[in-house]
């Protein structure tokens, strides 16, 4: 039985031993990351260099992050949830475990970025684009609206990332605005037509090498392929599906404070940090290319006006994305 | 899970010393079966994860997550996989050794050396080299081929071994009934490596199921890769742990099929004396495309990656080697490597003396759940530590002892495997000698059984490192917030399409692991050696 004891001793001590060597002196606020590690990175440098106050980051997916938080209940170590989309911060809203934004803070971004509920805030926004390659597709081949890519015609011509938490957003938007029949009829042609690829940056270099003819994916990978070396995107461009089209929506990046934060205080001032100059500046600046949605705030001067994108209308709030992962796993896209 | 590679040695008549079963030394023996009790208990929490999940969900549910056109799909794809890669991972490995063990081929100990060096290349970094070589690779080929050139050495080690090992008595004996050459080598030869390919062909098998990286960048859906993909867009649902568990059978079954085909026949060689060394086989006009296979397939299992890999190297200039970033991944590896091994080190311990000083019935099958778990993929692991600590756990919740739990699971046959064979080689009678000369039974068992067998548990030890320095899925899905170790570092930059920026981590991983690999190297030569 000594031994046996020892045995354990030996064990527990070496285990204990590890968590003193690789525990940080102090993590600071502990963000759930969804958003591009390198956007938040910067916003996190930044917002240290000038408040003192450390972050570290968890990195993963939005509806990987948005569930675990769920899990978590307010037993949550994070302190904040940034996203790349709304649904999933949608989630964690409805699953009550936000708290309430400062007033000052909702004011400085416009209705239309947050929701109602004013337990977290647009912090930047993304549309919805058809990036196609230009030698195989002339513009009047382009598709018209993206409910044509579940036609036949396009079978194995295009791609997507469908696991991904961006094009799910695309989804659970063409839900709220068509309807559960439509989707789900368009989810079982694109299974038939779709090349999936992991990432949408993966897909846009399938379109550039030829491997697709086009894919539905996000703006930015172009203009930040095109700040960098361009090697993925030499021959891509860029179709806006436009005329409230369920393939122009505008997706909303969303940030928010957990009720069970203990760090609440500082938490808000991140996001308020965020949402007003500092973190604006970075999207005009940076190599991000997301939009920003701060009132008075410019976007990367690159971009096409959000304005003229005629993006459909769409309730942040209402976005699904439960049933998404549902229909999507009946259609076998997961 | 080289376990294995060394398990082969098995069946070709390793000495055991301990010849009677003693449970002299009686009063370690309690003790040391509550803590192989424990770990076993331990072992088991993922496959019982899955099933409790289940039962939570309930049998409709199941029913309609299971049986589901996109798990035939991904059923096919893995057995696709299985079916091309294993044979050409036979064939070339039995070649490769033929060539390098029984034929004079002009410097076969450099060949067989470089042979064995892509073991220290982490799979996901051959398909991000394949990839970024031949952009447009993807798909079931790519797959195959991909992993085909990764997974050759885990065959060709146990393979070699046993070629170098043979007894050239029944050769000769064949070829003077009359037998030709080639007909010699398929009638005696093969059969006498059936062991060892058995052996081998599991742990390809098994890695084939397990990996997740190198598949993902040539887009080929495999189990593990849907998993990761549920887990990423609905965290650690139902449809995620289910998946888990069609992945958990095929691994059993393929656990099942290597004891069918292993049989049960006896391969030692019976009569006085040891066998005279082989003469090589003398290749004359053959020589050139002996030395142009064993060149081509270098140069497209170390060639491609290495070339590559200096390529984005010299790409991304000195800008790519950020010490910020890349001190502390170091340093994360290099502690989880570390404490990982001694864990399992520490937890193999009491399951490797049962099995030498007591073996038995229930010692058998705590042995027989370890190996069974230490099949599981890291994704299956990491998914049921997840759940087990978000629900009922949370203390242990994201940190670093869960980590090293998954660790411990997954590389503990590794442990056992060379902690077993060590032990088997420190005789019982000096434990008694010295318990008889006043020492208490724990103090002697200290003192000179686990000093014997030391060498048997650092080689375990590097094993376990090696296998914990490439380790991803389970690194990514568990890791304390803020840590990061090469692998989850390398696999953040090439995501993003980074690939300059990935390729000091790569660099680092084969560094760390080169050492490693020739390790094993040199042990499965020295075991061999006649």
């Amino acid at each position: 039985m000594k031994l046996f004891l020892r045995w354990i001793g030996a064990a527990a001590g070496l285990i204990a031993a590890t968590t003193l060597a690789s525990a940080q002196e102090s993590t600071g606020l502990l963000v759930y990351n969804a958003q591009h590690v390198s956007l938040t990175q910067e916003w996190a440098a930044q917002f240290t260099k000038e408040t003192g106050i450390k972050v570290t980051l968890r990195n993963g997916g939005d509806t990987e992050l948005g569930n675990q938080i769920v899990q978590e209940g307010n037993k949550s170590p994070a302190d904040l949830f940034l996203t790349e989309n709304s649904p999933a911060i949608s989630l964690v809203d409805s699953a009550g475990l936000l708290a309430p934004l400062d007033p000052q803070t909702l004011a400085l971004v416009p209705d239309a970025y947050r929701p109602a509920s004013g337990r977290w805030i647009g912090i930047a926004a993304r549309s919805t684009v058809f990036a196609y390659n230009t030698t195989s597709l002339k513009p009047d081949d382009l598709p018209k609206s993206l409910l044509d890519l579940a036609d036949p015609k396009w079978k194995g011509r295009w791609a997507a990332s469908p696991n991904g938490a961006d094009f799910q957003a695309i989804v659970s938007a063409l839900l709220e605005l068509k309807g559960e029949d439509v989707t789900a009829k368009w989810l079982k042609g694109m299974k038939e037509n779709v090349k999936p690829f992991q990432g949408n940056n993966a897909a846009m270099k399938g379109v550039n090498t030829g491997q697709v003819e086009g894919a539905v994916i996000y703006h930015y990978y172009y203009f930040g392929d095109q700040a960098k070396t361009g090697e993925n995107s030499q021959k891509v461009g860029l179709h806006y599906f436009r005329n409230q089209d369920p393939g122009a929506f505008v997706s909303v990046s969303g940030g928010g404070v957990l009720a069970s934060s203990k760090k609440k205080e500082q938490a808000q001032a991140f996001v308020t940090w965020i949402v007003g100059k500092g973190g604006q500046s970075i999207l005009r600046t940076g190599t991000s290319f997301e939009y920003a949605v701060g009132k008075g705030e410019a976007s990367h001067p690159r971009l096409p006006p959000l304005v003229d994108l005629m993006a459909p209308l769409v309730e942040a709030t209402k976005l699904n994305s439960r049933k998404v992962t549902e229909l999507m796993i009946s259609a076998g896209l997961l | 899970m080289t376990a294995s590679v060394q398990e082969t040695g098995h069946g070709a008549g390793q000495p055991r010393f301990a010849v009677f079963p003693s449970r002299r030394p009686g009063s370690v023996g309690p003790g040391m079966s509550g803590a192989a009790l424990l770990v076993t208990l331990g072992a088991c929490l993922p496959i019982g994860f899955i099933v409790w999940v289940a039962i939570q969900s309930g049998w409709p549910l199941v029913w309609a997550l299971v049986f589901r056109p996109r798990v035939g799909e991904l059923l096919v794809n893995t057995l696709l996989l299985v079916a091309f890669t294993l044979p050409l991972c036979i064939l070339f490995s039995v070649g490769l050794a033929w060539i390098t063990e029984r034929s004079n081929l002009p410097g076969a100990r450099i060949w067989s050396w470089l042979v064995v060096a892509p073991l220290a290349i982490p799979a996901f970094v051959h398909s991000y080299a394949w990839v970024s070589f031949i952009p447009s690779l993807n798909g079931l080929f790519a797959a195959v081929l991909v992993s085909t050139l990764a997974y050759v050495p885990f065959l060709y080690l146990p393979v070699a071994a046993t070629l170098r090992r043979l007894d050239p008595s029944l050769e000769e004996a064949a070829a003077s009934l009359g037998h030709a050459p080639l007909a010699v080598f398929i009638k005696v030869v093969v059969p006498q490596l059936r062991l060892a390919i058995c052996g081998g062909g599991l742990l390809v098998a098994l890695h084939l199921l397990a990996e997740f990286g190198l598949y993902v960048m040539v887009r080929f859906d495999t189990f593990t890769t849907a998993i990761v993909a549920q887990f990423q867009s609905a965290y650690n649902g139902p449809a995620a742990n289910m998946l888990a568990g069609v992945l958990a059978l095929c691994c059993f079954t393929f656990l099942g099929l290597e004891i069918l085909l292993r049989g049960r026949e006896r391969y030692a060689r019976v009569g006085s004396g040891v066998a005279r060394s082989l003469p090589a086989a003398p290749l004359r006009v053959w020589t050139a495309p002996a030395l142009a296979f064993c060149a081509g397939w270098v140069a497209l299992a170390v060639g491609v990656p290495i070339v590559t890999l200096f390529g984005w190297l010299l790409h991304g200039g000195t800008s790519v080697w950020n010490a910020g970033e890349i001190a502390p991944a170091v340093f994360e590896t290099l502690l989880f490597a570390g404490v990982g091994a001694v864990l399992a080190t520490l937890s193999a311990l009491p399951i490797a003396w049962l099995s030498i000083r007591a073996p038995g019935p229930v010692q058998r099958v705590i042995e027989g759940l370890n190996y069974a778990v230490g099949s599981l993929p890291g994704v299956v692991v990491a998914l049921s530590l997840v759940t087990i600590t978000v629900r009922i756990a949370m203390p242990l919740y994201q940190t670093v002892v869960t980590v090293l739990l998954a660790y411990v699971l997954l590389f503990l046959p590794r442990a056992i495997v060379s902690l077993r064979a060590s032990l088997a080689q420190a005789p019982v009678e000096l434990e008694q000698a010295a318990a008889s000369l006043g020492r208490s039974p724990l103090n002697a068992l200290w003192t000179v059984t686990v000093r014997l067998a030391a060498p048997g548990a650092a080689a375990g030890m590097a094993l376990v490192a090696l296998g914990i320095v490439n380790e991803l899925t389970a690194t990514q899905m568990l890791a304390p917030n803020g840590a990061r170790t090469l692998a989850t570092a390398f696999w953040a930059h090439s995501s993003e399409l980074d690939y300059a920026a990935a390729a000091p981590y790569a660099l680092l991983m084969i560094i760390l692991s080169l050492p490693l690999t020739g390790l094993l190297h040199a042990q499965t030569r020295r075991r061999a050696a006649p």
